[in-house]
């Protein structure tokens, strides 16, 4: 078909011109600009912190950039690092994989069957005003001081935004895709696996990026009040003997999970919402 | 022999912000097994509302419309429909989304690629397979629909406006090939459109509804063969003296729409 043929070409159909290769080349040499910015940006911020450091702040205070550094090399030698670490990661893992299962299945179910939602709905406006944070000596008390009340208080908090979010992309499905695929001969199971998920994606994987973060402050926080492992543990206690190099080690430590686990998902909402042209 | 689709006393109003508004009003009409019949009537006049209750979708409250026999309550699968709205899943390729129904309905693994693939070809779109529904135009998304809803085979085809976004020659290209499709596999078909020509152009009966609510007020046979040109029907004076009478119901409906 000629007219078909035509119409492909004009809207550029699957064809590497001179053009396109150009194009990425542009795109390729500005990422190259923002990564050398960025370590700049990362070095003058280090530079600057260590001449402030006993200079203009107390090194009491700021400790300093080499300081920090040593100890975390030192951690990362004798296995501190890790010990600490991987408890907290794997009760942020735990939450998080608790709290998205239970808020997905659950969104899901209310997005579906909207009389369940209204008549639930109060109910859960107020249950999500309560900090969950407030919720974190409850947890104590119900699972002691073990991991368990960590996996807890980060699953509760996960929970709700998964739930939240997950029943809000239900709520949006667009109900002509919903009968064109019932009519050509799919079920309920294709309805939700072809349909419902892939249209909700898109709201799920926000309330995923929220959520990590909270996850790993759920952890830390429930570390923070009681506990005799983990990261929240070793900031708190290098807190009370005001040493302050290790706490910033701590913090340093956290923020770089949250970044590695933020580009993970960066990279997985690129590929799961690609259609989006 | 039993009508493919049988509508008799069809009435539906819809409610909405506090007042009733009749969208379709007695509506009584037969089609016939194999038949290719068109819609016409001013927009507005529940052309959409009457084919999504043919599909299930809109419950039907008064009067009745059975389907090779069978009352339809519900979903009605054994109907292929294209909506006039855009149906073709956003999150799926071109490829998965016409694949989606032989899917459905148990065809799988090389059988399935090759018809995908044959149905691409047949609505001009091999080479875009792998794109996203978002990276087409309009028109080509419509021809996905049409190589999805042709792909499965359904023996009735509802087809709500379907080439209303192409341009006049490649509408004139997929009307011949809907023919050529028809004419092999004989399945009912139920055409809505805003074009008389094309109406006459596939139709063998031509159904002119009147402005809301929509009635039916002129039924028009098509003289023409079933085997006919698409592009040289329009010059035959059958085609003319139909589009006269066509013209001469609808353009009052359109008129009074218009006045109101
Ligand atoms: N969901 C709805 N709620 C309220 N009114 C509707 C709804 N759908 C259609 N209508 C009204 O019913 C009438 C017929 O609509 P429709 O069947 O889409 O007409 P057509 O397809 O012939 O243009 C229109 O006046 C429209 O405004
Ligand atoms: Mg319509």
């Amino acid at each position: 078909m000629s007219g078909a043929a035509d119409e492909a070409a004009a809207i550029g159909g699957p064809v590497r011109t001179a053009r396109v290769e150009a194009a990425e080349a542009a795109a390729g040499q500005r990422k190259l600009w923002i990564i050398v910015l960025r370590v700049l940006v990362g070095v003058g911020f280090l530079a600057l912190w260590h001449h402030a450091s006993g200079n203009w702040i107390d090194t009491m205070l700021i400790s300093s950039p080499e300081a920090v550094g040593l100890r975390l090399w030192r951690w990362l030698i004798d296995g501190t690092l890790w010990n600490h670490l991987s408890i907290t990661l794997y009760a942020t893992a735990w939450g998080f994989g608790i709290g998205c299962i239970v808020g997905f299945s659950l969104g899901l179910l209310f997005g579906r069957y909207t009389l369940i939602a209204e008549v639930f709905d109060p109910y859960i406006t107020a249950i999500y005003s309560i900090p969950k944070i407030a919720l974190a000596p409850l947890f104590i008390i119900w699972f002691g001081i073990g991991i368990e009340s960590k996996v807890a208080v980060s699953a509760a908090i996960v929970f709700f935004v998964i739930f939240l979010n997950t029943y809000s992309g239900v709520r949006e499905v667009n109900p002509i895709y919903v009968h064109v695929t019932r009519i050509m001969g799919g079920g309920e199971a294709d309805v939700l696996r072809h349909v419902i998920v892939p249209s909700a994606a898109s709201w799920v994987i926000t309330g995923l990026k929220v959520s990590v973060p909270y996850a790993l402050v759920g952890t830390v926080i429930g570390e923070f009040m009681s506990s005799n492992r983990g990261i929240g543990f070793l900031i708190n206690q290098a807190t009370g003997l005001f040493n302050t190099t290790s706490v910033y080690a701590g913090i340093i430590v956290l923020a770089f999970v949250g970044a590695v686990i933020n580009a993970a998902l960066k990279h997985i909402e690129a590929y799961v919402l690609r259609w989006r042209g | 022999m039993t009508a493919s689709i049988a509508i008799s006393g069809v009435r539906k109003s819809y409610v909405a912000r506090g007042r009733e508004v009749l969208a379709l009003d007695r509506v009584d009409l037969d089609i016939a097994p194999g038949e290719f019949v068109a819609f016409v009537g001013p927009s507005g006049c529940g052309k959409s509302t009457l084919m999504n209750m043919i599909a299930g979708i809109l419950p039907i409250e008064e009067g009745s419309i059975l389907h090779d026999g069978q009352r339809v309550n519900g979903i009605n699968r054994a109907v292929g429909y294209m909506t006039q709205q855009d149906a073709v899943l956003p999150w799926r390729t071109v490829e998965q989304n016409v694949a989606l129904p032989l899917r459905f309905h148990g065809v799988n693994g090389a059988a399935r690629t090759k018809r995908v693939a044959e149905m691409l070809d047949a609505v001009g779109l091999t080479g875009f397979g792998r794109s996203f529904p978002a990276e087409l135009s309009g028109g080509m998304r419509k021809r996905v629909a049409l190589a999805q809803l042709l792909a499965y085979e359904p023996r009735t085809l509802l087809m709500d406006e379907p080439f209303g976004a192409l341009d006049a020659q490649l509408k004139l290209l997929m009307q011949e090939q809907l023919l050529r499709i028809w004419q092999a596999k004989r399945q009912t078909v139920v055409f809505v459109t805003h074009d008389l020509a094309e109406a006459i152009t596939v139709a063998q009966r031509v159904v002119v509804f009147t402005g809301r609510p929509g009635q039916i007020k002129q039924i028009e046979t098509v003289t023409l063969p079933a085997e006919r040109d698409v592009f040289k029907v329009r010059f035959l004076p059958e085609f003319e003296a139909a589009y006269t009478r066509l013209w001469d119901a609808l353009a009052p409906e359109i008129r009074r729409g218009e006045a109101a």
